[in-house]
């Protein structure tokens, strides 16, 4: 589904990225692991088409259109999702219109009918159950007052929304205790599906004992250096990123 | 017309199929036996063009208005002679002949459209996505139509209810005519003709305009809005309305419209009197999206307005509400004077400017009274080239003990050649009182942007709905109907703003 060759992209004159290649299928699970300043995190704002990032070089590929050369909500009518390491909070907007307008646009774009409220509703409804989120969720402002863990399950709760072809999670473990950790990954795992694929962008092995990967790459100095199945997660949880940092710097 | 004759009618093009559809409701409407259908009587007479004694006798004289009436207009025009136009508003105001200007309600039908298909497209696309319906679209586009569309059933039901409180909702000329009594009584007694210039110039040359009284203990049923007052399509460039609320009485006021009104009217100046008596409450909700000019800055209203409430009873409540994104240039202060013990203003407002836009818009609370309290909620949105000035006066006189005031002021930039500007000013004269002040100035931030974008959600689509939150607070306090449409409105007023 996705085909990632040679990306090259900086932000401000700096190049974060310098030449991923990344090929993904339905039904896997990539994770990405790097240490600090890697370009992990540059990558999914990349994938995501975030206006900060310049592509300067190589091309993406999505069921065979330029991913690149789509508007940041084309991608996401494709059916890119990104779960934001740090939601944004949009005072004043409450969860039920952000979605609405959110799944209405992706409908209007495949030319259906928006939904009707109740219809809308009765998913909005299903879909929380999946995070635990209470029903208080619809009128609360995005993000607004959510507590860390909330904004994670939050994140969760749009994907299971808008049910992207390929989810990209953005270090979703970071600052959830454990129960929150828990619910996150559940929720991942019950909207996985063989036609769907998952990039999951993490420093630590805790949250790939719950999303288990098909996959692990090793993102360094904005180049992918390792990649193995998921025993190389264990094998750099063990032993960290200095023995990868001194193979490829040597 | 005959229903039959439109179907022979080949041309199918989008224009004319709209087209079709007009003269099929109004063939529907003619051909149909309604009881209270009429002709409206367009007023074809024009006076030259200027302003001196001769033509304010000649206005009078046009409305049949007592002598009473006619002094008070004379000593208003005599007064506004002296005056000169202020120039003290953060405004660039080109200069306005005033004696370029017809001053007697120019007939709407000599350049009026025939049809919508006449009418601008893009005001056409306004109403569309405002869910106007097409009869209201004609009326609005200022079609010159021989039915009265409306359901006038329901107009009459209305005021059949209305007469039955004994509250008195009708045009200020009809007002006259019926209750000189009330209108002698309170015309300038809120906002006199020496108030300021424009004040002036309004109590000399009035048009027309709305006239409420609510009987003592009368809590008015339904939200009055000069949509549905008959003859309220005609105001003009000059209207007057005056509310009285009586002792213990409640009315909710709505001025306005939310679509673009036709007019080629360039300069307008209203006056709004309100009066609140012993415990009354009145709530008076402004959206006023009148021609704000092109995205070069062409054309537009310029729109100076004196609003002012005065809470002359004790416990009485006055409640502005305003959503303003029309006008050239808006000079608008709606104002409350807490007369009465315990009394209670509030402003809350949403002003926002586009391309080359000015507004400077903001409130007076004036304490008086003991016990009173005022809140003001200003939420100013700029975008383009446009300015965007907050303007607010407490003032506390030394009686008034204990006074509180809350105000709160916020300024959001959309673009980073537009402007925001805070003038507070305060005049406290009693060390009791407690005057809050809180402002802030942020831009509309681009996280928040793109993370809307990574949902599906279009950029202008996005810039509505953070706005909107902005402005939630303000826009909470229209009423239901109201705050719908000025929802929309603010997205479709941002359009093409951002990015």
């Amino acid at each position: 589904m996705l085909t990632i060759k040679n990306l090259h992209a900086s932000i401000n004159g700096k190049e974060i990225l310098k030449g991923i290649d990344l090929v993904v299928k339905p039904g896997e699970v990539h994770a990405i692991m790097g240490p600090n300043g890697s370009g992990k995190s540059t990558l999914s704002s990349v994938l995501a088409g975030n206006p900060a990032f310049e592509v300067t070089d190589g091309s993406v590929d999505f069921y065979g259109k330029d991913l690149l050369a789509l508007s940041p909500e084309d991608r996401s009518h494709e059916g890119i999702f990104l779960s934001f390491q740090y939601p944004v909070e949009i005072p004043g907007v409450s969860m039920v219109n952000f979605m609405r307008a959110a799944v209405n646009a992706k409908r209007k774009y495949w030319g259906e009918e928006p939904l009707s409220a109740t219809d809308f509703l009765k998913m909005m409804r299903e879909k929380r159950a999946i995070v635990e989120l209470d029903n208080k969720l619809a009128s609360r402002s995005v993000n607004e007052g959510f507590s860390g863990g909330e904004k994670k399950r939050n994140e969760i709760f749009q994907m299971a929304m808008l049910q992207p072809r390929l989810s990209i999670l953005d270090e979703t473990d970071s600052g959830l205790d454990i129960d929150a950790l828990r619910i996150v990954s559940q929720g991942v795992n019950q909207l996985r599906t063989d036609q769907n694929a998952t990039i999951v962008i993490t420093h630590y092995q805790r949250l790939l004992d719950y999303i288990a990967p098909d996959f692990v790459h090793v993102l360094y100095k904005g180049r992918i250096v390792k990649s193995g199945g998921p025993e190389l997660a264990l094998e750099l949880e063990e032993k960290g990123y200095d023995w990868i940092k001194k193979e490829v710097d040597a | 017309m005959k229903k039959e004759s439109l179907n022979h009618q080949h041309n199918d093009s989008p224009a004319s199929q709209t087209q079709r559809e007009s003269e099929k409701i109004i063939g529907e409407v003619t051909s149909s036996d309604y009881k209270y259908g009429f002709v409206t009587d367009i007023d074809t007479e024009v006076i030259p063009r200027g302003l001196n004694e001769e033509v304010v006798r000649l206005i009078s004289a046009k409305k049949h208005e007592p002598e009473w009436l006619l002094d008070f207009r004379l000593k208003a025009f005599a007064y506004w002679k002296t005056l000169e136009m202020p120039h003290w508003a953060h405004l660039d105001i080109p200069d306005i002949d005033f004696q370029a200007i017809s001053y007697y309600a120019a007939p709407k039908t000599k350049n009026a459209p025939k049809s919508l298909d006449e009418v601008d497209p893009e005001v056409l696309d306004t109403f569309n996505k405002l869910g106007i319906s097409l009869e209201e679209q004609m009326k609005l586009s200022g079609i010159a139509v021989d039915a009265v569309m409306d359901s006038v059933s329901v107009k009459t039901t209305f005021k059949e209810k209305l007469a039955e409180l004994g509250i008195i909702f009708c045009s200020i000329s009809e007002a006259v005519k019926d209750y000189p009594d009330l209108v002698r009584q309170y015309l300038g007694s809120v906002v006199p003709y020496r108030d300021n210039f424009f004040a002036a110039l309004n109590s000399a040359v009035f048009s027309d305009g709305s006239f409420v009284y609510i009987p003592k203990g009368v809590r008015c049923p339904m939200e009055l809005s000069t949509y549905f007052r008959i003859n309220a399509a005609n105001t003009g460039q000059f209207e007057r309305t005056l509310i009285i609320a009586d002792d213990d009485s409640y009315v909710s006021y709505l001025e306005g419209c939310t679509a673009p009104m036709r007019d080629e009217n360039q300069l307008h100046a209203a006056i709004v009197e309100i009066r609140a008596h012993e415990r009354a409450e009145v709530k008076y909700s402004t959206v006023q999206n009148w021609y704000p000019g092109d995205k070069e800055g062409r054309g537009g209203i310029y729109n100076f307005v004196t609003k002012r409430g005065l809470c002359k009873g004790d416990h009485s409540k006055i409640s502005w509400t305003q959503v303003e994104t029309g006008s050239a240039i808006t000079w608008k202060y709606p104002s409350c004077i807490l007369a009465g013990d315990n009394s209670v203003g509030e402003f809350y407002s949403v002003a926002v400017t586009n391309n080359y836009q000015q507004a400077d818009t903001g409130t007076k609370m004036i304490h008086i009274g003991k016990n009173t309290r005022s809140t003001i909620v200003s939420k100013g949105i700029s975008a383009g080239q446009s300015q965007n000035s907050y303007r607010g006066l407490v003032r506390v006189a030394p009686g008034a003990d204990n006074a509180r005031n809350y105000t709160q002021c916020d300024s959001l930039l959309l673009s980073d050649r537009c402007g925001a500007h805070t003038f507070p000013y305060m005049d406290i004269k009693n060390d009791t009182a407690v005057v809050e002040h809180e402002a802030t100035t942020s831009k509309i931030n681009e996280e928040q942007i793109f993370y809307c974008n990574q949902r599906g959600i279009p950029t202008e689509e996005a810039v509505g709905l953070i706005v909107n939150g902005y402005a939630k607070e303000v826009m909470s306090k229209l009423p239901m109907e109201f705050a719908v449409e000025a929802q929309k409105l603010l997205q479709i007023t941002l359009e093409g703003s951002v990015g």
